[in-house]
């Protein structure tokens, strides 16, 4: 751009830099975000009430009996810890799918509703069902399913358009969110911890029977998401312009709606709709490496440091403990108003 | 890449929901040739165009590329050969023009096998024909209308597609950038060998553009041959409902069409 007195590039010499300069930059991102996220995850086990040093963490990690530090790391923090990696992780891959698949940063999960039908599903089942883990786990995901098929049917006419399915969510969103408040308002001898995580998303007092579905989930799905990856970025430019590249749609679509619904549903399932994490995960991971080539594992990682962060921050940084949901909550709804008032302005989707 | 691809409808009858849109039609694309499809509005051109690359199955009837069902064909395999760029395609916000024509290469690529030389080589050529080489680091969404059509068009030429379907090109477009769209195509067309099926609003750059002409009327094929043998006063008249006089285009020697309203007309 500068120096006019060179010759202009060949094409040839242009694609080759543009190529390399953006691999770079995804290489080094990517990388960076892995090295936050280990080392949130190792700050999350050492600090608390109590400090313990990198070595008693490792030595309880490896399964030594450590006195104090395998109870307080072994049993409190490492199962939180780890369900805050793999939920954020889940809710960041889950929404950056949606949000591409339908080309609308609206089109969270969160925001149509399909989280809330994990989120109303589980807590009907704990309250008014007294089920256990794995028959809540379950019935979060066939519900989450269930509100995803209903939310397609009602939006479909002549194919899917993003913005009816953004306002049919955001509806069901709504019924939902007050069923599952209507059901915990029911639920008298109920502490206010389990309440919200049904309603906002906590961390708080995970053990490892809920953090293993998720993880296993998680295990599970990311390489049907990331088989889909190539094909969901082709979808981007429009159902036509991917068909005529060669992508079978309709079968892209439903393979990554189910993988991606069965990892909210996993993860509302153990952790609750922590907020707005699938919503902001995938744009901040599209600022951050640009739109070029897939936003799953960046989205991913954004969605992990951010639970991580949300969650620290809500024990540690203020007077009052706050569940990590109220925490990320505080960050979306922001960027939401802002999402809503450019679309307004604009006269269309943003 | 001079190989010529034969491809057919045969007897095809298009719709969607309880709406017939194109009826029991017969149509052979000439190979290496550039075909134009004109007709009046909602006629069934942009649905024909739809069918025949795969986005659209036919109801009855069949689209046939080099002797084999295009709607049975593995759908990267077809996008190998045939080419799509819509009406209104959708760039993400924010992508700039190299990684938009880089996409034009989805179907050369398997899970397995990674970008590669001639990835770029083919990349840097479709830059290259449509002059957006120096636009390749811009984001889509900052070009002016003319550029953008010219950075979709260079990710159908990454497609490296013998056939190239395009569904009005030209649309949104001014009077000098409809000419350089259309004569970018033309130049492909002679150049590479490319087969182009397009349709276009504008029947006088129709005529001047066309090696051969479809005019479709209700979704029936009307008339179909050479722009002198389509372009006809009675044609216009059946096919547009509109009264016209076609004069010999002084610049192309092809025919021109000039309108006959009620207003602005000289008393003979």
């Amino acid at each position: 751009m500068s120096a006019p007195a060179a010759a202009r590039p060949s094409a040839a010499r242009v694609v080759a830099r543009g190529r390399r300069r953006s691999a770079t930059r995804r290489r080094v991102i990517i990388a960076t975000l892995a090295v936050l996220v280990v080392a949130g995850f190792a700050v999350t086990l050492m600090f608390g009430q109590t400090f313990y040093p990198p070595d008693d963490v490792v030595r309880v990690i490896l399964g030594e009996q450590v006195p104090g530090a395998s109870f307080t790391v072994g049993r409190l923090r490492l199962p939180r810890a780890v369900l805050a990696v793999v939920a954020g992780f889940s809710f960041g891959m889950a929404g950056v799918t949606f949000q591409t698949m339908l080309r609308n940063p609206l089109a969270s999960p969160d925001i149509i509703g399909i989280s809330w039908g994990a989120s109303a599903a589980a807590a009907i089942a704990i309250v008014s069902l007294s089920l256990d883990r794995t028959q809540v786990s379950a019935l979060a995901i066939v519900s989450a399913l269930a509100v995803a098929l209903l939310i397609y049917v009602l939006a479909f006419r002549d194919g899917v358009v993003g913005t009816r399915l953004i306002l049919i969510g955001i509806g069901i969103s709504a019924i939902l969110e007050s069923v599952t408040s209507y059901v915990l308002s029911r639920a008298a001898e109920w502490d206010l911890q389990e309440a919200t995580r049904w309603l906002t998303g906590s961390l708080n007092g995970v053990t490892w029977d809920q953090t293993l579905p998720a993880l296993a989930a998680l295990v599970v799905l990311t390489p049907v998401l990331l088989h889909q990856a190539r094909d969901l970025s082709a979808m981007q430019l429009g159902d036509d312009t991917a068909s005529a590249l060669g992508v079978r749609v309709e079968r892209t679509r439903v393979t990554v709606i189910v993988a991606a619904v069965g990892l909210i549903a996993f993860a509302t399932a153990a952790a609750g709709p922590i907020a707005f994490v699938a919503f902001l995960s995938g744009p901040i991971a599209a600022r951050l490496v640009g739109v070029g080539g897939s936003l799953l594992v960046p989205a991913g990682l954004v969605g992990a440091l951010l639970v991580l962060v949300a969650d620290f921050a809500g024990q540690f940084a203020f007077d009052t403990r706050y569940p990590v949901g109220v925490v990320t909550g505080v960050l979306g709804a922001p960027y939401l108003v802002y999402l809503i008032v450019r679309t307004h302005r604009a006269g269309g989707s943003p | 890449m001079t190989t010529s691809h034969s491809l057919t409808a045969e007897r095809l009858t298009l719709g969607y929901g309880d709406r017939v849109v194109v009826e029991s039609l017969d149509l052979t694309v000439p190979p290496g040739r550039v075909t134009v499809i004109v007709g009046a509005n909602a006629c069934g051109k942009s649905t024909l165009l739809r069918s025949l690359s795969r986005l659209l199955a036919p109801r009855e009837g069949r689209v046939v590329l080099d002797g084999r069902q295009v709607h049975r064909m593995p759908a990267k395999e077809l996008a190998r050969t045939l080419g799509l760029l819509p009406q209104s395609p959708v760039a993400p916000e924010g992508i700039t023009v190299l990684d938009l024509v880089c996409r034009g290469r989805h179907p050369h690529q398997g899970l397995f096998s990674r970008w590669n030389g001639r990835d770029d080589a083919a990349v840097a050529a479709a830059l290259e024909a449509t002059q957006t080489t120096d636009l390749a680091d811009r984001a889509v969404d900052e070009l002016s209308g003319g550029q953008r059509q010219r950075v979709w068009i260079a990710m159908a030429l990454a497609q490296e597609t013998d056939l190239l379907l395009l569904d009005e090109p030209t649309t949104f477009l001014d009077a000098s950038h409809q000419i350089e769209v259309l004569d970018l195509l033309t130049d492909l067309n002679r150049t590479r060998g490319t087969t182009i099926v397009m349709v276009l609003h504008d029947l006088n750059l129709a005529a001047r553009y066309a090696d051969h002409l479809i005019a479709l009327a209700d979704g029936r094929l009307h008339a179909c041959g050479t722009p002198a043998e389509v372009l006809t006063e009675d044609n216009v008249r059946t096919v547009f409902g509109l009264d016209s006089r076609i004069i010999e285009d002084p610049v192309s020697g092809r025919p021109l069409m000039l309108p006959i309203g009620r207003h602005h007309v000289r008393p003979q």
